[in-house]
């Protein structure tokens, strides 16, 4: 493989991180570039924290080459640090100042930061300024976590995580919230549970299993998705039937031609990400 | 060639400031710390003074005699108990991990700790000194004895700050840390002449309190409240003050060791 690309947002060559006599992490390679979203996808105790740990200088590696923003994690200093933006899975603390105070100082740490009421604008939660920050709320604290993440304008954004708690609305709203940070030109590096999340937001979606990179597409594509036959679904005489085709088109073609009407219940599948996710990690789960 | 400017990263003066007045809202608006760290020695100043009202000779009331050693617990609870406390709960709640990964110089943390520290202590004292000289008749000190006052706080302030910083990465998280901590600090506080008289503590039990800084502080405070003639009832029969200056100092440099050699930013990888 090629050597680390320094003018990649983010590039791992054969990263090995290990845990007493475990590789949790065992030669995994990576690149993102810059202005992309990329998606971590794997189980708990795959690798996938560690890794993003590693690649924000929080654990040092035990192998491997690694540029994130084109400077070694493990010797970067205020200046690199300056250009990370990092919402954590654990969150903040608890704090007795409020959320525009907590803005205000995160902000003071950066050369080039948000106004801090305009980030809380951007996360929502312009109505909280004053609230403390243990007031609130497990989906408003965690949108204090990514105000705090992304005031000091990060370049790359790491995101652990971000949406565990959130009920589906506060998550589209997240979800917006990400594609206006892309629009700005941030990178980020996502690691999440939900698939749909993944699919929604990611220009590619990486699969870690074992402390390997098993897979990297765009998410319509992963697992060979995008040429795996389709299923179709139907009633007929009264039985429910079950097809698989590599050509659907044609064959609810065929099918409609053999109703006068509607062809009964009547559905089109592509497997789902969730179906070839779980094919990918596939290890028998006790 | 297009060649951006970057803007020069905030200075560390300025991130210290910042740091200084985090620390100040967090203790000060937090109930708990409030009445554990600053109203405990106010609270024990009131019982004891209103309950322990004799005589020790030459004229001097116990609560004069009480005052340094109020005044040395007072120290202890806002810089080691408060520390210890304080940052295991920060780095078992994430708040660490998270200063840890800005661009906020590792150095402005401890500043803003230290200002916490100092304006806890000068805020204890100062009541404490307020309700002596108003309501129990405690002489306040004079001349050159302020600055033995000052130094002596100064000095047991520094070492206990350390001590607290180091024993903070010992403990589990923050409500552990409480809980080691505070009887700790208690038993200290009995054998090192807080609450009686220090030649009233069985020798042996003299000679442990030695090895730790609450017992020299509290001495040290003595010699700036109480009349000279007092000395004698000391177990050296003077006030030592250069081996208060030597046993403090050298908890500075243990502790300053410990620190460096401990500190976590973050709880520790157990996988």
């Amino acid at each position: 493989m090629s050597p680390v690309d320094p003018d990649a947002a983010i590039s791992v060559r054969g990263l090995v991180k290990r845990y007493g006599d475990r590789n949790a992490v065992d030669g995994l390679d990576l690149d993102i570039g810059r202005g992309e979203i990329f998606a971590l996808l794997g189980p708990n105790g795959a690798g996938k924290t560690t890794t993003v740990e590693v690649l924000e200088g929080y654990r040092e590696r035990d192998g491997g080459e690694v540029r994130v923003l084109g400077v070694d994690p493990a010797r970067g200093g205020r200046r690199w640090k300056a250009d990370l933006g990092i919402v954590l899975q654990s969150g903040a603390g608890d704090s007795q100042l409020t959320c525009l105070e907590l803005l205000r100082a995160q902000a003071a740490y950066y050369p080039e930061p948000r106004d801090p009421a305009e980030v809380l604008e951007l996360v929502g939660l312009s109505e909280k300024a004053g609230a403390r920050g243990r007031t609130l709320s497990g989906g408003q604290r965690r949108r204090l976590d990514v105000a705090l993440g992304i005031v000091g304008r990060p370049r790359l954004l790491f995101l652990d995580e971000p949406t565990t708690g959130f009920d589906p609305e506060a998550r589209r709203q997240f979800w917006s919230l990400i594609r206006s940070l892309r629009d700005l030109g941030t990178t980020m590096l996502l690691t999440t549970h939900y698939l749909d999340e993944a699919e929604e937001l990611a220009d590619r979606v990486g699969v870690i299993a074992h402390g390997r990179l098993v897979e990297v597409a765009v998410p319509s594509e992963l697992g060979g998705r995008g040429q795996a036959p389709a299923v179709v679904h139907w009633t007929e005489d009264g039985v429910r039937r079950t097809a698989e085709t590599a050509t659907p088109t044609a064959f609810v073609a065929e099918l409609a031609a053999r109703f006068p009407s509607e062809v009964p219940d009547l559905a089109v599948a592509r497997p789902t990400l969730e179906d070839v996710y779980l094919r990918m990690i596939g290890e028998p789960r006790e | 060639m297009v060649t951006t400017v970057e803007r020069p990263l905030p200075s560390v003066g300025s991130v210290c400031r910042t740091r200084a007045g985090v620390e100040l809202k967090e203790f000060f608006r937090q109930r708990e710390s409030v009445v554990f760290t600053l109203m405990f020695p106010v609270i024990l100043l009131l019982v004891f003074g209103a309950v322990l009202d004799y005589d020790l000779g030459s004229g001097v009331s116990f609560t004069q005699y009480f005052m340094a050693g109020v005044i040395a617990a007072g120290i202890l609870g806002a810089s080691l108990q408060n520390m210890a406390i304080n940052i295991a709960t920060e780095r078992s709640d994430g708040t660490l991990k998270g200063l840890a990964g800005t661009p906020m110089p590792k150095a402005a943390y401890f500043v803003g700790k230290v200002v916490q520290v100092f304006a806890v202590t000068l805020a204890i004292i100062v009541i404490l000194l307020a309700i002596g000289a108003l309501f129990y008749g405690v002489d306040l000190p004079s001349g050159s004895d302020w600055i033995t006052f000052v130094w002596v706080a100064g000095l047991g302030s520094a070492a206990c700050t350390l001590l607290g910083i180091a024993v903070s990465s010992l403990a589990r998280n923050g409500r552990s840390a409480s809980a080691t901590v505070t009887p700790i600090a208690l038993v200290l506080q009995f054998i090192s002449g807080v609450f009686f008289q220090f030649s009233q503590v069985p020798t042996w039990l003299q000679t442990v309190a030695a090895l730790f800084p609450l017992k020299w502080m509290a001495q040290g405070l003595r010699s700036v409240f109480l009349p000279d003639a007092l000395a004698a009832q000391e177990p050296a029969g003077s006030w030592e003050l250069g081996r208060v200056a030597l046993v403090l100092g050298i908890w500075c440099v243990v502790g300053l060791v410990l620190c460096v050699r401990t500190f976590r930013w973050q709880d520790r990888i157990d996988r």
